[in-house]
């Protein structure tokens, strides 16, 4: 097909009408879902620098304690008295680094992009059911991002409760510095943002049940839109949760109120806070907190099952299963939340309960793992920088997720709890793994965005580095977590039984520090590409979904003519019978073709 | 101003990274003209795979050969952590096999079936015998675990009062640990943070007018008999906080407002624990990296040679020093414990 479609080519069912488009209107608050993606992933890009930096000077620190360094000196200011960290900053950098990656980087900067840009391309629509709320909910974000940069720089510091916030350490100004202030915008910032979640996330749900093209049955769905659909319902139910957790702490902190606090002595004095329970916030929190691993994950899941069924040309493996599974680990999601708390205090036979749901969430992330194991099984691997990336998710999925038979095993929770262990584990499974799916999806999906091509040499520089750096830093932590090295620790140098361990923290750090050096290659190649990439085919993977039959200058309502209508599933990927090796959804069977009943 | 110069400095490093990421695109123009994977990508990739995969059990290896020496999954120093070790230990092989494994035919697969022009992928969509196998074997193991982890945790979790345990209560506060022995009667006086009064150094807000608490006794290093099971109850008075007591396998948070508990039976003694050979190998290497850093162990006024104890860690963010708020553990024998615990002054006597 010619990349030269008349995009002025109106057609009786084509209900967009042109106007003229001032800059505002198409680049800053802009209905289209695509450029709100963009800015989803800009936004997000942004912290996750931000965050990054702040894992790369923490790091330092613990491989090099107390010891002076300009970088603290030039950026933290009177937190580093002669480029010595303050352990004050060190738990403040801590807890926004986890912020900013779990929420902002990995919640919106993930799933806010993808659901934006392929809910409605891949299904095929228009564009959302609702384009002012999708822009509103970005909107939203882009506060929310400007509450929490904006409450690094209060005069007490940013919260520094770690990213968890359990109260009474998140309460009591005088327990933490960074319970102040800092805190208040904290948790401000969380509820607007929790605010746009549920804005985006009700937009896909609606736009996924009601606006799929002709044919598009759920069974036809790519395993993008499942994920990302199955994402937003978790988002709906749980995120909610975490905004009562944040408003009854606003509460405690600023009315009196004793929803999570009692019998508390501090500096001198009595509190009169009496009835409430720590351990309350703690249920409300991972209410949230361990569904939305899941939010973080299953996007990434989706982008990766795509991608590598595109570049394996390959239908993925065991689709009806891969459906199965993404559902079941949604339902088990919302039930397993204790396994952070078996040490909380809670009834032990609670803790039983949660184990036994806990672990059955293996049996679901096997499944997957297989299944995509399968999928590249006997294909012709097209190794584009998004298949490596795809390749690496499963790879840094099995080894994280393993642990996780460890830590969700109560028994043996008490001894690894909260240590590097657990940094190890949810680093690989949800950290590293859903980055690792964010690249996949920005490379292969770029030229969708850009309608131009990222380098393909510095995508695959970028690859091996990374992949290199992200086994070299959480690797050995798991034997330091083992070693009983607790999380959060400013220094261990008071602790001279850890003193084994010091060289090990050494070379993290040092894996650190070139990993995140290396993502300037992709910041460059993204950024670059943008003005000086060869410009892109229509369908440059030569992929089987609708957005690729969409012309490739972005335009709104994204098809110039009539929407396509869908004949079959999207992985029809060396079919026999025909000659490509891909059959695009929007083509008829032939005669006497049978669809693969899925 | 040398912040500022720093700041300049790591601009122009960064742009400089940027120019030479630009220097590496620019010198390929010409060499591809396509953004696409070719036949030649395929294949470096498919062989850098291998080479990652490799790499994989590179790190594994070294991370046990320099890390391996692992105090938490053996020499259990209490009388349930031996079994949390052997169901560790059966976990970490099942993990390890599972590892070794999928990481091989993942990246083996993925230089194997590397494309190349011209070649057909084979059309493989389903097998519900292949994802039925998949799907019980997982159940199988797991349904295995899962047994053995709740007999394991319900084992360390159920009290036995019928065994006497000696009751201890834990108490923590940025950034401290005290332990209050209950005395002869072994039950421990009541207690409020309500009750605190600084000036008398009633510092754990016990009822004076309490007949149980006269006998109480509160220290600050913690003394346990070998064998002889204990019960710890844990309160906060401020913060959460969690007592981690790694060597014997033992956690949990005290939670202000609320005692929390925890019971295990310590079964060698810190003397024993000394001598134990995995542990003296562990203490000499200990003590030859200090010997390294001797200036700035010196400086911190800490001591150079280091001696094994047992710890009672914070595990539980607490604010600015919640890396250093720890209290010793000795175990010892009961004529030892029953020697150093005259020589504790009993709660009335404590006040001011």
């Amino acid at each position: 097909m010619s990349a030269t479609i008349d995009t002025h080519g109106h057609e009786e069912d084509h209900d967009v009408h042109h106007h003229k488009e001032t800059f505002i209107t198409k680049y800053i608050f802009s209905l289209d879902h695509k450029m709100i993606a963009k800015q989803y992933l800009i936004t997000g890009t942004f912290m996750g620098i931000i965050g990054i930096l702040m894992s790369i000077m923490f790091r330092m620190q613990i491989a090099w304690p107390e010891e002076p360094n300009v970088l603290f000196e030039a950026l933290l200011g009177k937190w580093a008295p002669d480029g010595v960290m303050d352990a004050d900053i060190y738990l403040a950098l801590v807890t926004i680094h986890g912020t900013i990656m779990v929420f902002f980087v990995l919640t919106a900067g993930l799933s806010g992009t993808f659901s934006n840009l392929l809910i409605p391309l891949q299904i095929g629509a228009r564009d959302m059911a609702s384009g002012f709320l999708n822009m509103l909910s970005f909107w939203i974000f882009f506060a929310s991002c400007m509450i929490m940069l904006f409450s690094l720089f209060v005069e007490a510091g940013p919260a520094a409760a770690g990213w968890t916030i359990y109260p009474p350490l998140s309460a009591l100004p005088t327990a933490s510095g960074g319970s102040g202030l800092g805190m208040t915008l904290w948790l401000v910032s969380m509820a607007i943002f929790i605010a746009q979640s549920l804005i985006g996330s009700l937009n896909y749900i609606v736009t996924v049940i009601n606006l799929r093209t002709k044919g598009m049955s759920m069974t036809r769905l790519p395993l993008t839109i499942w994920a990302l659909f199955v994402t937003a319902i978790i988002g709906v139910v749980s995120f909610p949760v975490l905004l009562s957790a944040a408003l009854l702490l606003i509460m405690d902190r600023s009315f009196g109120t004793s929803f999570f606090l009692s019998d508390i002595f501090i500096q001198g004095e009595v509190l009169h806070y009496q009835g409430g329970s720590p351990v309350l916030f703690e249920h409300l929190f991972w209410f949230l907190g361990h569904p939305e691993v899941y939010i973080v994950i299953l996007p990434a899941m989706g982008l990766v099952s795509e991608i590598m069924a595109s570049n394996s040309r390959k239908p993925i493996f065991g689709y009806r299963a891969m459906i199965a599974s993404i559902l079941a680990i949604a339902f088990l999601s919302t039930i397993v939340w204790g396994h952070h708390m078996f040490i909380s205090g809670m009834n032990p036979f609670l803790g039983s309960v949660f184990t036994f749901t806990t672990l059955l969430i293996a049996i679901p992330s096997a499944v997957k793992a297989f299944n995509w194991i399968t999928t590249i099984w006997k294909g012709n691997l097209q190794m584009n920088p998004a298949m490596l990336f795809s390749i690496g998710f499963v790879s840094t999925f099995i080894t994280g997720g393993l642990t996780g038979i460890i830590l969700g095993d109560s028994a043996l929770d008490i001894n690894v709890h909260d240590t590097y262990f657990v940094i190890a584990h949810f680093h690989l499974v949800m950290g590293i793994s859903a980055l690792y799916g964010m690249f996949a999806g920005i490379y292969h999906w770029y030229p969708k965005m850009y309608g131009r091509m990222m380098n393909k040499n510095l995508g695959y520089l970028h690859f091996w580095i990374t992949a290199v750096c992200a086994y070299g830093v959480f690797f050995p932590m798991h034997f330091i977590g083992m070693a009983g090295l607790p999380r959060r620790y400013y220094t261990n140098s008071n602790f001279p039984l850890f003193d084994d361990l010091t060289n090990a923290n050494v070379v993290i750090t040092i894996f650190a520090i070139i990993g995140g050096i290396a993502q300037i290659i992709y910041l460059y190649n993204f950024f670059a590409s943008m003005f000086y990439g060869k410009k892109a085919e229509q369908n440059p993977w030569k992929s089987t979904t609708l957005e690729w039959t969409t012309p490739v200058e972005a335009i709104h309502g994204n098809w110039p003519g009539a929407i396509p209508q869908v004949y079959r599933w999207s992985y029809d990927y060396s079919k026999p019978g025909h000659d490509v090796d891909f059959v695009p959804q929007n083509v008829p069977l032939k005669e006497g073709e049978e669809e693969l009943q899925h | 101003m040398t912040a500022l110069l720093t700041i300049i400095i790591v601009l122009f490093v960064a742009v400089a990274l940027w120019q030479m990421v630009k220097i590496f695109d620019l010198a390929q123009v010409g060499t591809s003209n396509s953004q696409i994977a070719d036949d030649e990508d395929n294949k470096i990739n498919g062989y850098l795979m291998i080479g990652f995969l490799i790499f994989i059990y590179l790190i594994t290896i070294l991370s046990f050969w320099y890390l391996g020496d692992l105090p938490l999954m053996s020499n259990a120093a209490s009388e349930h952590g031996v079994e949390v070790d052997n169901l560790m230990v059966i976990s970490m092989v099942i993990i390890f096999i599972v590892q070794i494994s999928t990481q091989f035919v993942l990246h083996f697969f993925a230089y194997k079936y590397r494309g190349e022009k011209g070649k057909k992928a084979l059309f493989y969509a389903d097998n519900t015998t292949l994802e039925f196998i998949w799907t019980v074997i997982p159940v199988i193991v797991l349904a295995g675990l899962i047994i053995y982890g709740l007999f394991t945790w319900n084992d360390i979790m159920t009290i036995d009062e019928d065994e006497d345990p000696m009751v201890i209560e834990l108490y923590a506060q940025q950034f401290s640990w005290k332990a209050r022995y209950s005395g002869a009667d072994n039950v421990l006086g009541k207690a409020n943070v309500r009750l605190i009064d600084i000036d008398r150094a009633n510092i754990l807000g016990v009822d004076e007018s309490d007949p149980n608490a006269v006998d109480d006794v509160i220290v600050t290093e913690l003394h346990l008999p070998v064998d002889k099971p204990v019960v710890f109850k844990m309160r906060s008075q401020d913060v959460l906080h969690s007592a981690y007591m790694p060597h014997f396998r033992a956690q949990m948070n005290c939670v202000p407002g609320m005692v929390t508990q925890f019971s295990f039976t310590p079964t060698v003694t810190t003397e024993d624990m000394r001598q134990n050979e995995d542990m003296v190998e562990k203490v000499k290497n200990i003590n030859e990296l200090r010997l390294e850093r001797k200036d700035e162990i010196e400086e911190a006024g800490q001591e150079l040679v280091y001696e094994f104890d047992y710890l009672l860690l914070c595990n539980k963010i607490c604010g600015k020093s919640h890396y250093n708020m720890q209290m010793k553990i000795i175990v010892e024998t009961q004529e030892e414990f029953d020697a150093w615990m005259k020589e504790q002054k009993t709660f009335p006597n404590s006040l001011n």
